[in-house]
């Protein structure tokens, strides 16, 4: 085309960025490349390789290392190896190993952007200005950790070798999130690269070598989902952290279960996308464009369901429709693009079929009038409207650049129809009213909140999910925890199996066996029946058994009611329910844990002879457990307006509120010992941050927490907010760590217990926190009443508020 | 490798980009719609930073976009010290903007390239008018107690008045600014009306002095109600205010503009000035109009830009796009 056509025509005509330098560098590697593990190159130990593609036009690229079992060892070894000189070389030793590895991301920005461009199809415009800068400003802030880790996180140690799973939307990105933190807390790390885009992560391990990183601190072995798998399962790691899909995640979830192994879990979404009538619409179109038309939509956390105010559904309709005709789809590396290649053929068929299943729906759906390039796995944008909740469209998380929208006609119904989905990983809210918008955000069941702009990100604030989208966060404070572990761990030693009295199970139990009545006559004249307690009221148990509970010198003390799935399920209900007690302000429950506690001391000998007749011991001892409840409620009061969020500053004119929000309902398993004291310090903490609790106590002396609901019902406490089952505790446990409205789950019990709950989590994949068989001292503050509970007992939810007028 | 076409999806399917536009007549003052008006800053920053990182031109697409940036200009002078001599020199500059030999070179040489207009105060009219002769270059005036705005209305309107007898063809009136900060739209309707009926056959450009005006949310609300007056074009600045012409003031007067089109069929025109001083804030202007408005807007009926240095930098960007070479200054011909 002349320059006088172009004159006439003002297309904007090709503008690509060269390519010979990230090429020389494929070339200097024989486009053949092997695993990174102990510092070198290294061949797979099969021999066998896998071809890597530009999605721009599906050519190959590169053949790299097809990882299996011992490729894995064999790098697990490296990693293991390394992790005592480089946990001994202390926070500010590996601060300026952060710091280099975020100047040479810097150094080689260019040919870090081309490459991942190149291997994802991913526009340049997105890895020149977004993801590469992101990376480096992720080991900048994490040399920060790094440096100042012993006086920020005192008592916490690194958890030891890290094997990261990282996808491949953001290549380099997820590297940068997982490995930064990792290293900053002292870890070893291996990672697996997604085998779509496994170059950049092999580029950077080079610069890892450059600034001179320890051989084996950072390892990498590449391959398909069956290396992933065989670095799941190998031996010799102590953590897992893991972005991609639900699907995966689940299975994760299982493989890991009983190994002792720290797990985070960043899944997928099916995120809302909020526009209110009082919003800046066409800012709000653009947000569109950001949330969905960014990266081809292949974004876990997508705006991916629009959700928009019916006065002006129409307006934005047509807006959107409009804007979709200008967006510009083609090579990723043509600096005038917005949309480049899907990753696979395997990915675009199936947004495609996604796409037909809305046609045949009955929603309406929008492309523009241009056609997606043909040379490459495109897809046009597309936009469906007229979509009901049901539509598997509007369910299914697509992956792809493909928008659903549907209408509200109030705010309550806008936070109804965000929430209804099974994920929970980031929202947008477009308004211009500030009360509107921070009242709708901490409604919004999501780990990541955007008010008036979407997909930001930053190295000081934490990202993950809520529910099926994972748990656990990456950045910021909260992110680092992810990779620590208190030092008390390393010393607490497993139970006794003297300790843990052996699972009756509840048909047993249901056969009535059990000693004499006569102690518990003695204790008490007039009979007393234990009942379940469950939304504030006692209720028999549902089956109508009970269960004989024996003291520690083996007489028969009482019964206790023997508790089944059914009552799970009540009490969960109830817990579910009773929104007042987390809707209650954190002054006015610090008041009723206060109150509780008042009336447990005023109640100190009954609770105090209650203890010697189960668990024996001094009157001075059973004193003593008392007496330390009490004091723990006090602890737990006194946090309840204390433990508060923080104020990430993130790198724009911006507030970013990091909240702790309780779990809608919490499940917690109490241990047989310190029957009192360990169910009090468990619950009390859930309680002070607002979480609805179900409590199985102390199975072998539950008569402790039987009796304690009378003072909750003394106390002001709402009904639902303590939901009390008593019975066999693995079997409760079970039930508790299979529902799908429980959303976090304590365990504290055998090692078996612990993998069970850790196992059957996977269904909703709700956070667990198992003691895996290991004894806790209930009596040290550090490990029944440090900020560690508090921590456990809050998710933290990051509200993006830029402002300006 | 192959992009997706570039697609002119609004005006311009109807009409073609050298069809003449009809006149925008105004509207009644439409209150509701004015005070329905919301603007988010920080989202609008954000699409306005991302505007020019989104698209590139390159080669000779950049060659014909800066050569369409030079008949986009209104080449102006509005200094205390402007003569009649002076006022020819920038005339004759307007009329060759660029060196012939350049002009050929690029394949060019016939399209008769001149700026969009010359921009000068009332006295300096008649000097330009008989400098610019049949040329087609248009002499716009700027007017109404420019660049303040606060001299009694009845002279402001007379200023009008004379200039478009002596020949101006465009005048460049100010808003009232104290209208628009207390939000007297009805005052400010009231006035541009006056304005534009002063104005006759002349066309109208609204310089709202956003610089001056406080927040988006008054510029996007004072953009509409000079739209709804009559005005032909709005215009960013006088160039004398602490700050002119920005992208995210730009971007928001394109979408009062959008939305003034999508709602009454009218075309306005839209003015950046000030602020404009070399080739590459140019193409970002140009980009952000094609993108928010559409390939029809990118013609002088429909957009121009008030600069008097940025001419000299386009033209040595376009020689070095001849020769290969870096240009320097004094190569080039001075208005």
């Amino acid at each position: 085309m002349s320059v006088k056509e172009i004159f006439e025509t003002m297309d904007y005509g090709p503008a690509p960025e060269a390519a010979d330098v990230a090429n020389a560098w494929l070339e200097r590697h024989g486009r053949r490349l092997g695993h990174f593990i102990g510092g070198r190159f290294v061949k797979p130990s099969t021999g066998e390789t896998f071809a890597t593609h530009h999605p721009g036009d599906g050519k190959e690229l590169a053949q790299v290392a097809q990882g299996d079992e011992r490729d894995v060892a064999k790098a697990v070894k490296a990693a293991r190896a390394a992790l005592p000189a480089w946990r001994d070389l202390g926070g500010p030793g590996r601060a300026r190993y952060l710091y280099a590895l975020a100047r040479h991301v810097q150094k080689h920005a260019r040919l870090l952007a081309v490459l991942e461009s190149l291997d994802n199809g991913k526009p340049i415009r997105e890895t020149r200005d977004l993801d590469v800068p992101l990376v480096a400003r992720h080991f900048y802030h994490h040399a920060g950790w790094a440096q100042l880790l012993d006086r920020e996180f005192p008592d916490h140690e690194g958890v030891g070798v890290c094997a990261q799973i990282i996808p491949w939307n953001f290549p380099l990105l997820m590297l940068a999130w997982k490995v930064a933190p990792a290293l900053a807390a002292g870890n070893t790390v291996v990672l697996k690269p997604a085998e779509f885009t496994p170059l950049t992560a092999l580029l950077f391990a080079e610069l890892a070598n450059e600034v001179g990183l320890p051989a084996g601190v950072f390892n990498v072995v590449t391959g398909d989902g069956r290396t992933g798998a065989a670095l799941v399962d190998a031996d010799g790691i102590d953590k897992v952290a893991f972005t991609g899909s639900t699907e995966v995640g689940r299975i994760i979830r299982r493989a890991t279960a009983g190994r002792g192994i720290k797990l985070s879990l960043e899944l997928g979404g099916k995120s809302p996308f909020i526009v209110f009538e009082d919003a800046d619409l066409d800012s709000a179109v653009e947000g569109v464009v950001d949330a969905i038309w960014f990266n081809q939509g292949q974004v876990c956390c997508a705006g991916s369901r629009l959700l928009v105010q019916e006065s002006v559904a129409k307006r934005i309709e047509a807006k959107l429709i409009a804007r979709m005709e200008t967006l510009r789809e083609g090579p990723s590396l043509d600096k005038g693009i917005d949309i480049g290649a899907i990753i696979a053929p395997v990915q675009l068929s199936k947004i495609e079929r996604l796409v037909d299943q809305g046609r045949a729906e009955g929603a309406r759906c929008y492309q523009p009038s241009w056609s997606a390039p043909k040379d490459g796995w495109y897809y046009p944008p597309t936009l469906f409207t007229e979509v009901s909740p049901a539509a598997v469209i509007a369910q299914e998380e697509i992956f792809g650049p493909v928008i659903v929208s549907l209408t509200f006609r109030t705010p309550a119904e806008a936070v109804e129809l965000a929430n209804d989905t099974r994920y929970g990983l980031a929202a947008s809210v477009w308004t211009e009213n500030v009360n509107l918008a921070l009242d709708v955000a901490p409604k919004l069941k999501a780990g990541v909140v955007w008010v008036n702009c979407t997909n930001q990100f930053d190295a000081a604030a934490g990202f993950g999910g809520y529910r099926e989208s994972g748990f656990g966060r990456e950045g910021g404070r909260e992110g680092m925890f992810e990779y620590l572990k208190p030092k008390y761990e390393a010393r607490l030693a497993r139970y006794a199996s003297a300790d843990l009295v052996p699972p009756a199970s509840a048909s047993d139990l249901e056969a009535g066996l059990g000693g004499g009545l006569e102690a518990a006559a003695a204790f008490a004249p007039i009979d007393r029946t234990p009942k379940l307690y469950i939304g504030g009221k006692q209720k028999r148990p549902d089956g109508n058994y009970s269960y004989p509970v024996v003291s520690a010198a083996g007489a028969r003390v009482g019964d206790a009611p023997l508790g089944n799935r059914k009552d799970i399920r009540d009490a969960v209900e109830a817990a579910v329910k009773s929104t007042a007690w987390t809707q209650a302000t954190a002054h006015a429950r610090a008041q009723v844990l206060y109150y509780v506690a008042e009336n447990l001391a005023v109640r100190a000998p009954e609770f105090e002879e209650r203890l010697r007749s189960l668990v024996g011991g001094t009157r001075k001892s059973a004193g003593r457990e008392v007496e330390k409840s009490v004091e723990r409620l006090f602890s737990a009061a006194a946090y309840a307006d204390k433990y508060d969020g923080r104020v990430h500053p993130t790198p724009m004119r911006n507030v970013t509120l990091a909240m702790n929000e309780p779990y809608d309902v919490l499940a917690i398993v109490c241990p047989d010992e310190a029957p009192l004291l360990a169910f009090v310090s468990l619950v009390a903490p859930a309680l002070a941050m607002g979480n609805r609790v179900v409590v199985v106590p102390s199975a072998r002396w539950p008569l402790l927490a039987t009796d304690l609901y009378q003072v909750f019902d003394t106390s002001d406490v709402p009904g639902g907010a303590v939901n009390i089952v008593t019975g066999v505790r693995d079997e409760l446990a079970r039930v508790l760590a299979q529902h799908d409205a429980v959303e976090a789950m304590w365990y504290v019990g055998s090692a078996e217990g612990s993998a069970m709950v850790e196992r059957e989590s996977a269904g909703n994949l709700k956070a667990t926190w198992v003691n895996s068989g290991k004894a806790r001292d209930w009596y040290d503050d550090a490990q029944a009443a440090g900020p560690e509970l508090l921590r456990r007992a809050v998710r933290v939810k990051n509200i993006w508020v830029p402002y300006g007028e | 490798m192959t992009i997706s076409r570039d697609v002119e999806p609004r005006l311009e399917r109807a009409v073609g980009h050298d069809s003449p536009l009809p006149r925008n007549e105004g509207t009644a003052l439409e209150l509701d719609w004015v005070e329905s008006v919301r603007v988010n800053l920080s989202a609008v920053e954000r699409r306005a930073a991302t505007l020019t990182t989104r698209r590139s031109v390159k080669k000779d697409w950049q060659a014909a976009w800066l050569l369409k940036a030079v008949t986009l200009i209104d080449l102006t002078t509005l200094a205390g010290d402007d003569t009649p001599g002076r006022v020819r020199r920038l005339c004759a500059k307007a009329m060759h903007p660029v060196r012939q030999d350049l002009l050929d070179a690029l394949g060019v040489g016939d399209l008769r390239i001149t700026t969009g207009a010359v921009c000068v105060y009332h006295d300096m009219v008649p000097a330009a008018v008989a400098a610019l002769g049949n040329s087609g270059v248009p002499v716009a005036a700027v007017s109404t107690g420019f660049p303040a705005g606060l001299s009694p209305l009845e002279t402001r309107i007379e200023e009008i008045r004379r200039s478009v007898a002596a020949g101006a063809a465009e005048i460049d009136i100010v808003i009232s600014r104290r209208h628009a900060l207390t939000h007297d739209w009805e005052a400010l309707y009231e006035e541009l009306r006056l304005f534009r009926q002063a104005c006759g056959p002349a066309h109208m450009k609204a310089i709202l002095a956003t610089g001056e005006l406080g927040t988006l949310r008054n510029v996007y609300r004072a953009s509409l109600v000079a739209m709804m007056a009559g005005s032909d074009f709005i215009k960013t600045s006088t160039g004398k205010e602490p700050v002119n012409a920005t992208l995210p003031v730009s971007l928001v007067m394109a979408r009062a503009i959008r939305e003034y089109s999508e709602r009454t069929g009218v075309a306005v025109g839209f003015k950046p000035a000030g602020g404009l001083r070399t080739a590459k804030d140019a193409l970002a202007w140009l980009i952000l109009i094609k993108e928010e408005l559409g390939r029809r807007w990118l013609e002088p009926d429909l957009f121009r830009i008030g600069a008097s240095s940025l001419l000299a930098d386009i033209e040595r960007q376009l020689e070095h796009h001849v020769t290969g070479r870096y240009s320097a200054t004094y190569r080039h011909p001075l208005g």
